[in-house]
């Protein structure tokens, strides 16, 4: 049981940086959708969003650590914010000094992709 | 006053080995002189660089644990400032995080031994990721 959402988990954040680029645009639609049906709610089924560092138990968001950080980072260099990722605020706050400290030292950009 | 700091600093991707080691044992001697202690030293490599600093793409990052005071880093970060193949370089106190996961692993490991008593091996082995 534990195995089968750690999979979903981590197929979602592999394509969390394009999502949270393409959802700013799709967002407008929601509402108008929801009219369309009229007072049924949302018409999409959304799953809800979990902590990855809550559910994988992960301690340790250290700025070393590119590959976990960079699944946080938008293709735009952008650290994705946790409306999109799921991620709880107290691990979004360590989450968000790390990825600094590691665009300090060049692990991270600080704008565009990694050149 | 002791704490422990993280010293990450890049150096220029053409510097040569022999000069590496220069560098990194003046940089000890400078700890030890000024009452410190150095933990580790570790050479990531080579690597790309997310960003052109001084107009390179590459360099060769070095890492540097130390346990001392403020003033002992000071000396240390000027002494990077000053040498030249040093191109970029970042220090993190990292012994308030160590202390914070070393707590969470305590309550961790006092958890696994209160449910280790289980019925078999298998499920004892189980019930912890469920609870924990």
């Amino acid at each position: 049981m534990a195995d089968e959402t750690r999979s979903s988990e981590s197929s979602s954040s592999s394509d969390r940086p394009d999502r949270g680029e393409r959802r700013p645009s799709s967002r407008p639609g929601g509402p108008g959708g929801g009219r369309e049906g009229g007072g049924g709610g949302r018409k999409y089924f959304r799953r809800k969003k979990v902590c990855k560092f809550c559910v994988e138990k992960i301690e340790a968001i250290n700025y070393k650590d590119i590959r976990l950080l960079a699944q946080f980072v938008a293709e735009s260099g952008r650290i994705v914010p946790r409306r999109l990722t799921g991620v709880c605020t107290p691990h979004q706050r360590r989450l968000s000094l790390a990825i600094k400290q590691a665009r300090n030292i060049a692990l991270l950009p600080f704008a565009g992709r990694a050149a | 006053m002791n704490r422990t700091y993280e010293l990450m600093f890049i150096v220029r991707p053409d510097m040569a080995e022999e000069d590496q080691d220069k560098l990194i044992s003046t940089l000890e001697n400078a700890v030890t002189s000024s009452s410190g202690q150095v933990k580790s030293v570790e050479r990531m490599g080579k690597r790309r660089l997310a960003y052109t600093v001084r107009k390179f793409h590459d360099g060769i990052y070095v890492l540097l644990t130390v346990e001392g005071g403020g003033g002992l880093i000071h000396e240390l970060e000027r002494r990077l400032r000053v040498t030249e193949p040093v191109i970029k370089f970042l220090t993190v106190r990292i012994d308030e995080e160590q202390k914070r996961l070393d707590k969470i692993k305590a309550i961790k490991d006092a958890k696994r031994k209160a449910a280790a008593p289980a019925p078999a091996p298998e499920t004892g082995g189980e019930a912890p990721a469920a609870t924990a």
